[in-house]
C-alpha cells in the first residue's frame, strides 16, 4: 500500500490496523508467540552474528544482510533483524497478514519489504539472501523436502537457515496439541497436525536432501514454574530449533 | 525517527549517571538532565555522607570501572554484629547477632563510601564519555510521550528527545507525577540523624546496629579512626537533639554508643533525614521507567537504600541491553513490564521486611524484647541461618543482574 493512493478502504485500513494491535499485544492472541520470541531472537541473532562476525553491541549489527523471514505473520521476527540493521523481506502465504505487517512496521519506523508469496515462487524468481528464518513453518507444508530444497535455493553460496519446529513424541503431542491448543487454549485447535511433527534427526536428514550442512540445533523449553522459555543444549523434546549452512 | 538519546535520564545524583555509565556498556546512549550545576556535585571536601554498599554493588561499580578509584577510599565492612539496646544501658545485652565475612567465601559484605569519592568518580567517568550527554542546572517542565517518542522541555526552553524516559529524581519524583504514577507510603514517626566521627580506638572494620526503642543507632566504619553514624529517633526527640550545639549533641550520643572506640568527636557536619516509605504503584508507564527512590524511597536502616537503587540499575540496563541485542524495541511494553517484574516484588519484600525490623525493634513491650532477644540467640547460634543473613546483608540473594555476580 503506498500513500496517496486512493482507492484505499478507510474501513479495511482500520480493520488491518486493529489486527496489528492485536498481533502486536503481549497479552493478547499471540501471548504464547510474544513469550517464545526472546528466545527465538536470541538464538537468531547470536547464529547470524557468529556466522556473519558481527558484534551485537555496535549500531546496526546486520547492516548490509539480507534476511529473508518466511511466514512472517505481523512480523514478530522481521522488525528486530530491521532494527538490527538487516534489509529484510516479509514472506506470508496468508495475504491478510501482508497489509498487517506493513502498518505496523510503518508504526515502528522500519521499513521492510511484506510480500504476499511462498519459498518455491521466490526461489523460482531467482531471489538471493544470506539468511532465511524459517520458524515454525516446515510442520505446516505438505511436501517439506521440496519446501526446504526452495529454501536451500534461496540462500547465498554460505548462508545461513535458521529452522525451528515441534518434534514428534507423546510428551510435544501432550504439550503442544494437547496443552497449547486444548488446555491453555493458547493456539486455535487444529493448529497443528501430529504426524507432521518432525524429529531432530529427520530434520536433519532433510535438511541435508535439500543441499544444506546443518551445523547445531537446540530446545527451546517453556518452565511452567517461572512461566518462561529458555533455550537448552540437551532438551529437544517439544520445540527446537536448528542452523544450518548452504556449502560454499 | 531520530532521537537526541536513546534515554532521557531525569535526576544527576547517583543512580543517574550510574544506569547511563551501565546503558552504555551496551553501545545505547543516554542524557542525563539534572538541577544541580556540575560544581555543587564536584565538592571535594568531606560532609560527613557515606555509603554501605553491599557486596553486590561493589561488583557493579567495578563492572562499570569505577571502583579502581574507590577502593583505596573505601573501608571494607568486615563483621557486622547486631544487638538489642536501650538507651543509657549501653549496647551489649547478652543475645546479639554476629555477622562475619569469614564465613562466606565471597569476601567483605560491603564497603562504606564517602559520599564525595563517589560522586567525583562517577562524574569523572561520565565526564568525557562519547556516550553520555550532561545537562546540568536544567529542570524538566514538559514531559511528552507518544507512540514515537519523548519529548522533554527544559526550563531554558531546550526540547529533548529520546526512546525512553528514566526518572532518576528521587522521592518526590517529578517524572512519575508527569505521567500519572501514584505512590502509598507512610511516616515512621522517626527522623534519622546522620554525621561522621573521629574516635580513639579502632574499629577493626565492625559495623554495628543498636536497635533500641526509640529507633536504631548504626555505627558504620570509614577508613582510619572514622565511623559513620546513623541516629534514629521519634521526630520531636530528633528535633531536640539537632537543635543542640555540637558538644551536647555529642553528650546525647555517648551513652546510647558506649565507650567501645574511645573519645569521640564530630567530624563533618550533621544531617537529618525524616524516615518513611514512599513506592511508586508501578514501576513503569509507556515509555518511561522509574529507578532508585523515585521508584522505592526505603527505610535507610539497613544502608539499603542506594543499594536497592543500583540493583534497578544493573537490571534496567540488563533487560534493555538484552532487548537491543535481540532487535526488540527497548521502549515497548513487553520490555519495560521484564524490568517491572524483576525489581517490583524484590522491591516490596525489603520494603517490608525493613518496616517489620523496625518496628519490631522499636518497641519497648518486655514480650516483644524477649522474643527478639530470643531470637536474635538462635540466629546467632545456627551457622547456615547466620550465612543467610550475611548474604542478604551482602546483596547475594535474589535474581541477581548480569553486572552484579562474580
Amino acid at each position: 500500500m503506498q500513500a496517496g493512493q486512493t482507492t484505499v478502504d478507510p474501513a479495511e485500513v482500520a480493520k488491518f490496523e486493529a489486527m496489528a494491535a492485536e498481533w502486536w499485544d503481549p497479552k493478547g492472541k499471540f501471548k504464547p508467540l510474544h513469550m517464545l520470541n526472546p528466545c527465538r531472537l536470541d538464538y537468531i541473532t547470536r547464529q547470524i552474528a557468529g556466522e556473519f562476525g558481527r558484534d551485537l553491541n555496535t549500531a546496526d549489527p546486520f547492516q548490509g544482510l539480507r534476511i529473508l523471514d518466511i511466514g512472517c505473520g505481523g512480523g514478530l521476527l522481521a522488525e528486530p533483524m530491521a532494527r538490527l540493521g538487516a534489509d529484510v523481506v516479509g514472506a506470508d502465504a496468508a495475504p491478510r497478514n501482508i497489509p498487517v505487517a506493513q502498518i505496523h512496521a510503518e508504526q515502528s519506523g522500519l521499513t521492510i519489504d511484506y510480500r504476499h508469496t511462498t519459498a518455491e515462487d521466490m526461489a523460482a524468481a531467482g531471489e538471493q539472501f544470506d539468511v532465511v528464518l524459517n520458524m515454525e513453518v516446515v510442520e505446516h507444508v505438505s511436501d517439506p523436502l521440496t519446501y526446504l530444497t526452495a529454501c536451500q535455493q534461496l540462500l547465498k553460496q554460505g548462508g545461513l537457515q535458521i529452522c525451528s519446529t515441534i518434534n514428534r513424541n507423546p510428551k510435544s503431542f501432550a504439550m503442544a496439541i494437547v496443552g497449547a491448543e486444548y488446555v491453555m487454549r493458547w493456539l486455535p485447535k487444529g493448529t497443528h497436525e501430529w504426524n507432521k511433527f518432525i524429529t531432530p534427526d529427520e530434520l536433519f536428514d532433510l535438511l541435508r536432501k535439500a543441499g544444506l550442512d546443518p551445523v547445531d540445533r537446540k530446545g527451546f523449553v517453556f518452565n511452567p514454574i517461572t512461566w518462561d522459555w529458555s533455550i537448552s543444549d540437551r532438551d529437544l523434546s517439544v520445540n527446537y530449533v536448528t542452523a544450518s549452512l548452504k556449502p560454499a | 525517527m531520530t532521537y537526541d538519546s536513546d534515554i532521557l535520564i531525569v535526576g544527576g545524583g547517583l543512580n543517574g549517571p550510574l544506569l547511563a555509565l551501565a546503558l552504555a556498556r551496551s553501545g545505547l546512549t543516554s542524557t542525563v538532565i539534572d538541577a544541580q550545576p556540575t560544581e555543587r556535585m564536584a565538592a571535594s571536601g568531606f560532609d560527613g555522607r557515606s555509603y554501605a554498599l553491599a557486596l553486590a554493588s561493589v561488583r557493579l561499580l567495578r563492572r562499570l570501572g569505577l571502583w579502581d578509584k574507590l577502593e583505596d577510599d573505601a573501608q571494607p565492612m568486615l563483621e557486622i554484629k547486631v544487638s538489642d539496646g536501650r538507651a543509657g544501658e549501653g549496647p551489649l545485652s547478652p543475645f546479639h547477632l554476629h555477622f562475619d565475612h569469614a564465613e562466606i567465601e565471597e569476601g567483605p559484605m560491603g564497603h562504606m563510601v564517602e559520599d564525595r569519592h563517589l560522586r567525583q568518580a562517577v562524574l569523572a567517568a561520565i565526564a568525557d564519555h562519547a556516550l553520555i550527554t550532561r545537562c546540568n542546572a536544567e529542570t524538566v517542565v514538559a514531559q511528552d510521550i507518544d507512540a514515537q517518542g519523548v519529548t522533554l522541555t527544559l526550563a531554558s526552553g531546550k526540547i529533548l528527545s529520546g526512546r525512553v524516559l528514566v526518572g532518576a529524581d528521587g522521592r518526590r519524583s517529578g517524572t512519575a507525577e508527569r505521567a500519572g504514577i501514584t505512590r502509598t507510603g507512610w511516616d515512621y514517626g522517626q527522623t534519622a540523624m546522620v554525621c561522621a566521627i573521629e574516635h580513639d580506638l579502632p574499629h577493626h572494620g565492625i559495623a554495628h546496629q543498636f536497635f533500641m526503642p526509640p529507633g536504631p543507632l548504626a555505627i558504620l566504619p570509614l577508613k582510619g579512626n572514622r565511623s559513620s553514624i546513623v541516629w534514629s529517633e521519634t521526630h520531636d526527640n530528633a528535633a531536640s537533639f539537632n537543635a543542640l550545639p555540637d558538644e551536647d549533641y555529642l553528650a546525647m550520643l555517648r551513652p546510647r554508643f558506649g565507650d567501645f572506640l574511645g573519645e569521640i568527636r564530630l567530624a563533618g557536619a550533621r544531617y537529618t533525614y525524616p524516615l518513611n516509605l514512599t513506592l511508586a504503584n508501578s514501576f513503569i508507564a509507556p515509555r518511561l521507567a522509574l529507578v532508585g527512590d523515585a521508584a522505592h524511597g526505603v527505610h535507610p536502616i539497613a544502608g539499603q537504600g542506594l543499594n536497592a537503587g543500583l540493583r534497578d540499575i544493573a537490571a534496567l540496563a540488563q533487560v534493555m541491553s538484552e532487548a537491543r541485542q535481540r532487535g526488540e524495541d527497548i521502549a515497548s511494553e513487553l520490555v519495560l513490564e521484564r524490568y517491572q517484574q524483576w525489581r517490583r516484588f524484590d522491591t516490596a519484600t525489603l520494603a517490608l521486611a525493613t518496616d517489620l525490623t523496625n518496628r519490631l525493634f522499636a518497641s519497648d513491650n518486655p514480650l516483644l524484647r524477649l522474643g527478639r532477644d530470643i531470637g536474635m540467640g538462635v540466629v546467632n547460634a545456627l551457622p547456615g541461618l547466620r550465612r543467610g543473613f550475611i548474604r542478604e546483608a551482602a546483596g547475594l540473594t535474589g535474581d541477581l543482574p548480569d553486572l552484579m555476580r562474580a
